[in-house]
């Protein structure tokens, strides 16, 4: 039952085993165990991004192409929620709307992008999804009348899942049963959903064709598959992915703005974790989500300590300031895909294989 | 090569371009001013362009750091015409030409040795990889913006154009500024250079067999890496240089210039075809002329103009202007 539930794609690794679990159990009791308003965005954070990030890699990882759009599609599903639910009010209709519509211009946009850029080559396909997403991004900012600019929309949504709502008036365990416990548990169903589905795609015969054409292109042709096809579909799906952890985003922000979801940090983001966690595992983007999220908000308080105690040194206390965040998040990248190709779940699955020899 | 040889329908597609929307325009002389404009822009853009595709071509190196050197030139000239207050402020023209020249010059030397550095740290790791190649080059990029950002800090710098080259020249009813020619004649310049080197040489021979068949080249017994290396550190030298007189065209630096012009070039190599440098002009022409029509015409639109462009050109032929052999 359970081998089927993660379709036979097991951790084979015991050390992978226990922290998947470990990660699924605190992200399942997360209000109960981590009590506090900023631990509760760490676990929702973790949430999305673990969408986002196995989404990306079913391209990078899978199918071995890279995008630079992927942020893109997540913005348009963060805005098809805002845009919606800021005119047609606090509905669940306003929500509905909102995603269908979202996910209809990212299966467009993807397709169009997607069939264009690959159909040559896909080396062009990293170049023209740059392009497109910067284009994207000036768009947003630019139509302010329907995306509020640079300031974006804030928006209210259903009454259940605003923060003002109690399910009943004793604490339950120690919390409140609010509309942000609910918009949490919301967001965990979903991401579980998405991420078993993400496992089921990886593991079906058509992800077995995807692994084909990142290791051999030419082979995989020869036997038979219309490699553009498959890479096309690949990158929709994708980009579906994306767009849904972009509503899932506007849900829990209940805003969405050029920066929150846009941004090219958050490709940056993306990017580090799917390497980190390891190309090429679903599970790996569970796990470097989780670590690195935590991570974020610990080490940048850690960078300011480290800048402040290094004032006496102007070039060093400049090179530590948590401005400069994105340096190293940029060192730490470069390291990785050489020393670490194959990310922490790599690691443990080859560690896992010599024991057993 | 004769003329005969030469493929010269897309060199038609910049003067159609040019005449297509003469129409829409309302007066020759907008016409004219936009027209040279988009020249000089183009003319920046090839500068940058040429290095990329050549380094692309040469060793399918796919470099998206490229944009770093850009940023870097364009800093270092701040730099240095800051320091010469009184020969940019002077309004003699050959004053100003000879603070403007050392600037250039500086920052090609500077980025040239950013290039060497970078080719052996980051992009000769991952020879042949282009996953890796894309992904480390990037991290590349966001580490030289970010060391930028510490050197210069991550506000706007006023670059301002010397005294002498402010301002323009009236050619009928059409005002020129006096920069976009001077950006006009540099370009033209570099592509001569570029051109007599590649067809006149020894090493533009090499580079030009290399971008053909790198193995032939290599079985001949020529180092085809050495000859990379110096193409890698030129082609930064000219992105730096490009880099200069972007900001002098724009007349302000931020350290996320390289990245926004980074796009630009994507595009420009696209069209012109990966490891073409006369595609290359023609696609930094047609694109400079098409940002600066969009950009008096429907300036919301203008974001995507170029990239409709390129979708254009590449329904007409996939593989860019100039397709280049065994690629």
């Amino acid at each position: 039952m359970l081998k089927r539930l993660i379709s036979n794609d097991l951790p084979r690794s015991r050390v992978l085993a226990v922290l998947l679990v470990a990660l699924l159990v605190a992200l399942a009791f997360a209000p109960f165990i981590f009590p506090g308003v900023k631990a509760l965005n760490v676990a929702a954070k973790v949430l999305i991004f673990l969408v986002l990030v196995a989404s990306f890699d079913l391209l990078l990882g899978y199918t071995g192409i890279v995008s630079f759009a992927h942020t893109m599609f997540f913005g348009i599903g963060a805005y098809g929620v805002a845009i919606a639910s800021n005119h047609l009010g606090p509905t669940w209709g306003a929500l509905a709307v909102g995603v269908l519509g979202a996910l209809g211009l990212t299966l467009a946009l993807s397709l169009a992008v997607g069939l264009f850029s690959l159909r040559v080559r896909a080396i062009f396909f990293a170049m023209i999804t740059l392009a497109v997403a910067s284009a994207f991004q000036t768009l947003a900012s630019q139509l302010s009348e329907v995306t509020g600019g640079e300031d974006g929309l804030s928006f209210k949504l259903p009454p259940v899942l605003s923060p003002s709502f109690e399910l009943f008036e004793n604490p339950v365990l120690g919390v409140m049963v609010d509309g942000k416990l609910i918009s949490y548990y919301l967001l965990f169903a979903v991401a579980l959903c998405l991420l078993l589905a993400l496992l089921r795609i990886v593991n079906s015969p058509f992800g077995r064709v995807l692994q084909a054409i990142r290791e051999n292109e030419f082979r995989a042709e020869a036997i038979g598959y219309r490699v553009v096809v498959y890479r096309t579909l690949s990158s929709v799906m994708s980009a579906l992915f994306a767009c849904l952890a972009g509503a899932m985003l506007a849900v829990w922000l209940r805003y969405n703005g050029p920066d929150t979801s846009l941004s090219f940090e958050i490709m940056m983001d993306v990017l580090l974790i799917v390497v980190m966690g390891g190309m090429g595992t679903v599970y790996g983007a569970a796990i470097g989500s989780a670590l690195f999220l935590v991570a974020q908000s610990y080490l940048q308080d850690l960078l300011r300590l480290a800048s402040e105690a290094t004032a006496a040194v102007p070039t060093l206390s400049a090179l530590l300031s948590p401005d400069r965040w994105l340096l190293w998040l940029g060192v730490l990248f470069v390291l990785s895909v050489y020393y670490f190709p194959t990310g922490i779940v790599g690691r443990l699955r080859v560690a896992a294989a010599l024991r057993k020899r | 090569m004769s003329l005969r040889d030469i493929d010269l329908k897309p060199l038609l597609l910049v003067p159609a371009l040019a005449l297509a929307v003469l129409p829409f325009m309302g007066s020759p002389s907008t016409w004219l001013t936009l027209t040279v404009a988009g020249l000089a822009m183009g003319m920046i853009i090839f500068i940058i362009a040429s290095g990329l595709t050549l380094v692309f071509g040469l060793m399918d190196v796919l470099n998206f750091g490229h944009g770093v050197f850009i940023a870097l030139g364009a800093f270092v000239a701040t730099s240095v015409l800051g320091s010469m207050g009184d020969w940019t402020g002077s309004d003699e023209l050959w004053r100003n030409l000879v603070a403007v020249l050392p600037a250039m010059l500086v920052a090609m030397a500077v980025a040239g040795a950013v290039g060497l550095a970078f080719e052996r740290f980051i992009v000769r790791p991952v020879y042949g990889q282009h996953l890796k190649q894309i992904l480390i080059t990037m991290g590349g990029m966001i580490i030289g913006e970010e060391l930028i950002k510490v050197i210069w800090g991550p506000q706007q710098i006023a670059l301002p154009l010397p005294e002498a080259l402010r301002g323009g020249i009236y050619l009928g009813d059409a005002a020129v500024e006096k920069y976009r020619l001077l950006a006009v004649v540099v370009g033209a310049l570099v592509f001569a250079v570029q051109v007599w080197v590649l067809s006149r040489t020894k090493i533009g021979l090499l580079i030009r067999a290399g971008v053909q068949d790198r193995e032939m080249v290599e079985s001949l017994g020529y180092r085809i890496r050495r000859v990379f290396v110096g193409v890698f550190v030129v082609g930064s030298a000219l992105a730096g240089l490009g880099g200069v007189m972007w900001g002098l065209y724009q007349q302000n630096v931020v350290p996320q210039m390289g990245a926004q012009v980074n796009v630009l070039i994507f595009i420009v190599i696209i069209i012109g075809g990966l490891g073409s440098t006369g595609g290359a002009l023609i696609g930094a022409l047609l694109v400079g002329l098409m940002a600066n029509y969009t950009g008096f015409l429907a300036p919301k639109v203008a974001l995507f103009s170029n990239i409709a462009l390129m979708v254009a050109i590449l329904l007409w032929r996939p593989q860019g202007v100039y397709p280049v052999a065994n690629r």
